[in-house]
């Protein structure tokens, strides 16, 4: 594992679970890595995939979404909404060579603030494992 | 057995002579097809039956995706008239795509097509030169081939026997297209439309064995078609050398007729690089193409409408750069119709995967 290296990466959270989850951590007072950057959305079934793949394009090693538990929703639904477009998008890479691994969608309750810095620090091990994404330093995109 | 409209003349005719019998008789008001008009071939909605000799319902062109003209028709309202429409395959799929979405409605709307013996590049269309083309073409319909010069999609296209039609002209995998017009009746409208006019109505049985010949060659024809690009492995290397050629013109989007969007978020305010944008990028990378980001709008484009991509290949046929978009596109699309069992166009209740959802299903996506 390359130690110099320190990924960028964004956390997209919903305002309901995923925020939440943030916020009793912060309560508790436990720490995640300063390189996950947190992103709020209203619901992470609002996320549009444009954004996932211009935050790869723009440089971000690795994308995590946060939602709802199933069942938890505010909006009821969105966090199937989001898992189905998470799918596509995987599908989609996968199917183009690039790098499916590098987005992961883990559900984060309110009360869930362990959970929260937990995922963060076990992605970001995970990305450094992977190395730096390719795109970020291209000039030719 | 299903019923089957038999007129005593070569399909071109016969059909000819049926959109002119229902227009004469009003049963319906007017007529969607190609006109043929020697340097060009567009088109357009007719309702006076002497232009229908002009007409050239079965030519192999697409001078665009027919699904895009019905939703100009049909946007605001149905239609209060009826009017029959003869178009591919492909494209009455994109339609019933584009009504899921709210872009058009079938109300009053008379489906013709045909089995699809596959189109010509629109560059085909320039000058004419299509009308020197089009005797080689329908001989090797008889012969049941695939022509080399078809569009790269439609060489490769295994739904060419359409769906949710009131009427299908059987012409590819049909040796007998120079003496008869057979055209099979799937609904009830379609019956009645058929008794007004003065073909033989017979009981007759589809001869699938020469269709299933046609399926055989084409599905070949899409596995060498994938094994030459490499499309598996393509990876950000190869990505970035085919849409290096990119000019964001975005015309395949608007070529599209999946992509409806009135505006795209890749034609937005928010997706123009502000200069303080391209300063960050350039700490970053030390040079940046202007306008950046051809990839993002490639495969961005693909998620967004992959889900129901018809693979007409329109967005290859409009390239300036000549990117084979329709390669990819059929390709990517394929990996996600295939994950939601889903054949775009096909089932016209069934919802777009997009906007509906199981409760539990794609455990593989949680990490």
């Amino acid at each position: 594992m390359n130690d110099s290296f320190k990924p960028k990466i964004i956390y997209f959270l919903c305002s309901w679970c995923g925020t939440g989850g943030s916020e009793t951590a912060s309560a508790f007072g436990l720490h995640y890595p300063e390189n996950v950057l947190p992103f709020r959305v209203n619901c992470t079934g609002s996320l549009s995939t444009v954004y996932i793949l211009r935050a790869f394009l723009e440089g971000a090693d690795g994308v995590v979404i946060s939602g709802c538990h199933p069942g938890d929703c505010h909006y009821n639904n969105g966090n199937f909404r989001a898992r189905r477009r998470v799918a596509i998008i995987k599908s989609i890479l996968d199917t183009l060579g690039l790098e499916p691994e590098r987005i992961w969608f883990r559900y984060v309750a309110h009360g869930e603030g362990k959970r929260f810095v937990d995922t963060a620090a076990e992605f970001n091990d995970y990305i450094k494992k992977l190395g730096p994404n390719p795109l970020k330093t291209r000039r030719d995109i | 057995m299903s019923k089957t409209l038999y007129i005593d003349e070569n399909v071109n005719d016969g059909i000819k002579k049926f959109l002119r019998c229902i227009l004469e008789n009003g049963k319906v008001k007017g007529v969607l097809t190609l006109i043929n008009e020697g340097e060009k071939i567009a088109y357009s909605l007719i309702s006076n039956p002497e232009l229908i000799k002009y007409t050239v319902p079965l030519y192999p062109i697409m001078p665009l995706n027919a699904a895009r003209s019905l939703s100009h028709i049909t946007l605001s309202e149905p239609i209060s008239e009826p009017i029959a429409v003869v178009i591919k395959p492909c494209e009455i799929r994109a339609f019933i795509e584009l009504v899921k979405r709210s872009q058009g409605s079938v109300e009053n709307i008379f489906f013709i097509s045909f089995t699809c013996g596959g189109v010509y590049p629109i560059k085909m269309n320039v000058n004419g030169k299509i009308n020197e083309k089009i005797d080689n073409f329908w001989r090797l319909i008889e012969k049941n081939e695939i022509d080399a010069d078809l569009r790269a999609s439609c060489k490769v296209c295994k739904e060419f026997i359409p769906y949710n039609t009131d009427m299908t002209i059987f012409l590819a995998g049909n040796k007998e297209i120079n003496n008869q017009c057979r055209i099979f009746l799937n609904t009830d409208r379609a019956e009645d439309f058929a008794e007004s006019t003065d073909g033989n109505i017979v009981q007759d049985k589809i001869n699938t064995e020469l269709i299933d010949e046609l399926k055989v060659k084409r599905l070949e024809e899409r596995k060498k078609l994938f094994e030459d690009k490499k499309i598996e492995k393509l990876g950000l290397e190869g990505l970035i050398d085919i849409f290096g050629r990119c000019i964001s013109c975005h015309a395949c989007g608007n070529a599209c007729p999946i992509c409806y969007c009135s505006l795209c978020y890749f034609d937005s305010q928010e997706s123009e690089y502000k200069p303080v944008d391209y300063e960050s990028e350039l700490e970053k990378r030390g040079a940046i193409r202007v306008p950046p980001n051809t990839v993002t709008y490639q495969v961005g484009r693909l998620i967004h409408v992959g889900i129901s991509c018809v693979g007409c290949g329109c967005c290859e046929d409009v390239c300036p750069s000549e990117i084979q978009l329709s390669t990819i596109f059929i390709k990517g699309s394929e990996s996600i119709q295939e994950k939601f069992n889903y054949i775009p166009g096909k089932n016209p209740e069934e919802l777009i995967p997009i906007s509906t959802f199981d409760i539990k299903e794609f455990p593989e996506v949680e990490t």
